[in-house]
């Protein structure tokens, strides 16, 4: 069963040849042998096995709750889990347990999912490598000795390392289609406000969002209509109903109209290998009947600079909250500005800070109109140019990343470098607009992703697509050989 | 009367006020509204910024919002914004205050104040805006130990208005009109219960001085908390004094943050003010933009009830009603609106309006104000008042009998016709039984007979007075007058 998808195990659930409780079993016996991978944080092998037995239970019954009853699940270690830690991979939330609900862990196990764990991150998910984390880096399944991208790389690598068919990760500016696309799965980052973020904690508030890892966009759709649909605690949470998916995957892409914006292919853009591999899949979509033509989003240019005022600006004011006066970690002082000074000095790491850092002087009187109320007027003609280019095409394509994994350390020093592995990703956050990201193919063994962005609230149609390249092509059914991190255990 | 309290400087005040709206739940969490519970127990995860909660705005707190927008004959917007006010302390959970800022809910009001001669002075409001309350810090060392301090959540997240006035004010006196005007109305359209005891009503001052004639204003200082009306007056005034005697000594006045001392009567410096607090303010993307469709606000508009100025104006055209029994019956909306049932069941018209003013103004407001109380809290039922009337005007009681049963009613309720009975009040008016009583008093004091005899007046009192004492109170004043009057004038 290793490595098969979520909608294998239903069925396989569904006819019997296998319990939840194997299922869980086995994921977390994986989950033990994958050590060396770092994905995850925290394992619950007590109340998963309790879960998946009652999961068992409700089938022998007759009362299964559909297709994700007892399959094993993962969750980024940012998305509150009643009950479970939640540190954001932080050390200022070292020994922090929710003691709330949050909605879309509360959805997921109302549909039966039985959660095995927490996976690593980058820091309060600041990051493009998953190296920002106190408990150490995740690897990446296909080279141990690169990142399987970030912040949710290790959401990422526990998918390709066919430890669980399915993890939720979040995505701020490419966090679930980066690492997604460098660890060679499906990651989906839905339209902002599909899923709710109660329950996910902030790094940039109008633009987080709460996403599916799985090995097909059909898995994908299953998750996304178990946690997707409004919810009254999140005022940003769109008042649609949770879309129904499946049955929109009709493998037809017949007619269809693929854009292709030139600023993501133009000169300085994506390394050789991943542009021939990019191109090589939309080739694959046009002999299936899709259509392309040229798009532009002139904008494009300015995201990231866009992006970095505005993620920092918000993360500065979310993060005060950590201050060591309510919960998690609290450093004695005699004074309370010295008790905030060392809690938070020795609480955050340095990427965390640098952003806050950042984040505090954007939002200052007197920078406030030149960095953050402009980067909300770039923020604004960006959405206007994606509406534009929509006009004329029903998705748009393009590379997920610029290059494939690189090596662990080799960015750590280099800040803005890192940024730049977000340049493709980041628009989508800032136009709120789904993404998702699959996997098309190698470049010298390293997975390439392809990146689809659809219209406001067209999942649908962005699954659809992908769903039908998958249909043609197996470059999803490819897996990692895990000797090459259960022998470094 | 002049305006101006300072013979060489005009005193210019603005009034901050915040308010605690009347909700049953906060302003963006489900936690209740609670006065009194112990520390930490009215409190929901939202409150206490736990990572990954969100805040959910209070739709009674905004229909609260637009009613007090309404009464101060504000502009309240289709649109506004909740914004971030960033800064680190321990009772602010977030690290942030959720408030409003560049668009707040309602701009450019007034109210009207009574001037210095009783004429109408309009007062205008710069803004009114919501946001929620922090939590409490507690110094006190029998609580928290001498170095700690502790934080108590419960008003965390309670909603607030913050009223903003233009510097309008000239004096102590008339901020405190103010003021006073201003919690009358939140009263009145029930917005809040404004009690400054408890918190919901607290006040910051600004105050700066200005040669006469001057039309720029001179520097500013902000008086802090000032939780009584009495110290709003008091510190205004120190801070003045203060004021005008660096201003007079060729000083200048600094830009800073003050608190009254009561027990002193002085202001202390908390805190100077080199440069503008930065606060960072943007607007909460948690959020979305607070919209408000015309309708609405025309709805609120029309549920309004009449407002305290428009109350004592009609109860002085309608009931024909003094300046002074019009603003004191109109004080509160429950007083009000018993005065005008009193009325009613007296028949209306002025001269029953002017029998329960009187009744309402010697009696309840006495009685009431004996024990503490408020008219909503008294069991003196309006028909009952009006029964007393006129039980007293049918001359089936004396008003000097009926008068201490207003206290009785007030406390146990009931009828008073049963209670003049059972108490054995009724008024002794039928002539054969009081003729007798006459007769007696005559003759006991035949030199004061003698001189009302001779057409003397002063001795009718006296005579009255006697038969009173001998009746206990019953009989009836204008029969024992009219009795009297015809044994020895024959009248």
């Amino acid at each position: 069963m290793r490595f098969a998808t979520a909608s294998d195990l239903a069925a396989a659930l569904a006819g019997g040849r296998v319990s939840a409780v194997e299922l869980t079993d086995a994921a977390l016996a994986a989950a033990e042998r994958a050590r060396a991978l770092g994905a995850f944080v925290h394992l619950s092998p007590e109340r998963a096995r309790a879960d998946a037995a009652a999961s068992d239970a409700r089938r022998a019954r007759g009362d299964a709750r559909g297709p994700l009853d007892g399959v094993p699940v993962a969750l980024k270690d940012l998305i509150v889990d009643e009950g479970e830690p939640c540190t954001c991979a932080s050390r200022i939330l070292e020994n922090f347990v929710a003691p709330y609900a949050g909605t879309a862990a509360a959805r997921l196990r109302a549909a039966g999912a039985v959660v095995i764990g927490r996976t690593n991150m980058d820091e309060f998910a600041m990051g493009s490598s998953n190296e920002h984390s106190v408990y150490g880096p995740a690897r990446n399944p296909w080279d141990p000795e690169r990142t399987p991208g970030g912040s949710s790389g290790g959401s990422a690598a526990a998918v390709a390392a066919g430890v669980v068919p399915i993890a939720l990760g979040s995505d701020t500016g490419g966090s679930i289609r980066q690492p997604a696309a460098l660890c060679g799965v499906v990651g989906l980052k839905p339209t902002y406000g599909r899923v709710s973020r109660y329950g996910l904690v902030a790094f940039a508030s109008s633009l987080d969002q709460i996403g599916p890892f799985a090995r097909t966009a059909a898995d994908c759709a299953l998750v996304l209509e178990a946690i997707a649909g409004h919810d009254p605690r999140d005022s940003t949470s769109l008042p649609e109903p949770a879309p129904r998916l499946r049955a929109a995957l009709s493998g037809d892409v017949s007619g269809l109209v693929i854009g292709l914006p030139r600023e993501f292919f133009a000169a300085g853009g994506p390394a050789p290998a991943v542009a021939e591999r990019v191109r090589e899949a939309i080739a694959e979509l046009e002999r299936a009947g899709a259509k392309t033509r040229e798009v532009s989003l002139p904008h494009a240019p300015y995201a990231i600079a866009t992006y970095y005022l505005i993620a920092t600006a918000e993360a500065s004011s979310n993060l005060a909250r950590y201050d060591g006066v309510r919960f998690g970690r609290r450093a004695e002082a005699a004074t309370l500005g010295e008790m905030y000074r060392r809690t938070r000095s020795q609480g955050f790491g340095p990427e965390v800070k640098r952003r806050i850092l950042l984040g505090t002087y954007v939002l200052s009187a007197g920078y406030y109109d030149a960095y953050y109320r402009k980067a909300q007027k770039a923020r604004t003609l960006l959405r206007r140019d994606f509406e534009a280019a929509f006009a004329g095409c029903d998705v748009i394509a393009g590379p997920t990343t610029p290059e494939t994994a690189f090596r662990l350390g080799e960015r750590t020093e280099d800040p803005l470098r890192m940024y730049l592995s977000d340049v493709y990703t980041v628009s989508a956050n800032l136009a709120g607009i789904p993404g998702i990201s699959l996997p098309c193919g190698f470049a010298d063994g390293l997975p390439v992703g392809l990146q689809l962005l659809g219209r406001p609230l067209d999942e649908a149609t962005l699954l659809r697509v992908a769903d039908a390249y998958q249909r043609r092509t197996d470059w999803h059914t490819k897996t990692p050989d895990p000797a090459r991190w259960e022998s470094a255990a | 009367m002049s305006r101006h309290p300072h013979p060489r400087y005009e005193v210019v005040i603005g009034l901050e006020v915040h308010v605690h709206l009347k909700t049953e739940s906060k302003l963006f969490s489900p936690a209740p509204v609670r006065y009194g519970d112990p520390p930490n127990h009215a409190v929901h995860p939202i409150d206490l910024g736990l990572p990954g909660v969100l805040p959910v705005l209070n739709a009674r707190a905004v229909e609260l919002g637009i009613r007090a927008g309404l009464a101060t004959h504000c502009k309240v917007h289709t649109c506004s914004v909740f914004a971030r006010k960033n800064y680190f302390y321990p009772d602010l959970p977030k690290g942030y205050q959720i408030s409003q800022y560049e668009e707040p809910l309602a701009t450019g009001g007034w109210i009207e104040i009574e001037g210095p001669d009783g004429e109408p002075l309009r007062i205008g409001l710069t803004r009114i805006h919501m946001e929620e309350d922090a939590g409490k810090s507690i110094h006190d060392a029998a609580v928290a130990g001498a170095d700690d301090t502790h934080v108590d959540l419960n008003r965390a997240g309670v909603p607030l208005l913050e009223i903003v006035s233009e510097p309008d004010l000239r004096s102590p006196a008339e901020a405190a009109a103010y003021l006073r005007m201003l919690q009358r109305i939140l009263r009145y359209v029930e917005v809040s219960d404004a009690d400054m005891e408890k918190g919901q009503f607290r006040c910051d001052a600004n105050v700066s001085l200005r040669p006469h004639g001057e039309t720029r204003l001179g520097t500013r200082t902000e008086l802090k908390n000032l939780n009584s009306f009495r110290f709003v007056e008091e510190a205004l005034r120190a801070e003045i004094e203060r004021q005008a005697a660096l201003l007079d000594a060729g000083g200048r006045v600094q830009q800073c943050t003050l608190q009254y001392d009561p027990g002193r009567g002085t202001v202390r410096v908390m805190r100077v003010k080199e440069n503008a607090d930065d606060y960072r303010y943007f607007p909460d993307p948690d959020l979305i933009p607070l919209r408000i469709d015309e309708a609405e606000i025309e709805r609120v508009r029309r549920a309004l009830p009449e407002l305290p100025e428009a109350k004592r104006a009609r109860f002085q055209a309608d009931y024909g009603l003094s300046a002074y029994d019009a603003r004191l019956l109109a004080e509160s909306r429950a007083l009000a609106d018993f005065f005008e049932a009193v009325t009613a069941a007296l028949g209306g018209g002025a001269k029953a309006a002017k029998s329960a003013a009187n009744w309402i103004q010697r009696d309840v407001l006495q009685a009431l104000g004996a024990r503490g109380i408020e008219i909503e809290a008294s069991r003196l039922a309006p028909e009952a008042l009006a029964r007393l009337i006129q039980l007293v005007e049918e001359g089936r009681v004396t008003a000097a009998n009926a008068r201490p049963l207003v206290a009785e009613l007030l406390e146990q309720g009931g009828d008073p016709e049963e209670l003049v009975r059972a108490r054995g009040l009724e008024a002794v008016s039928d002539t054969g039984a009081l003729e007798a009583i006459a007769d007696e008093v005559i003759a006991a004091h035949p030199e004061v007979a003698a001189q009302v005899r001779a057409g003397e007046d002063k001795g009718l009192n006296f005579l009255m007075g006697q038969i009173m004492k001998r009746t206990k109170g019953k009989a009836s004043p204008a029969a024992a007058r009219a009795l009297l009057l015809r044994r020895l004038r024959g009248a």
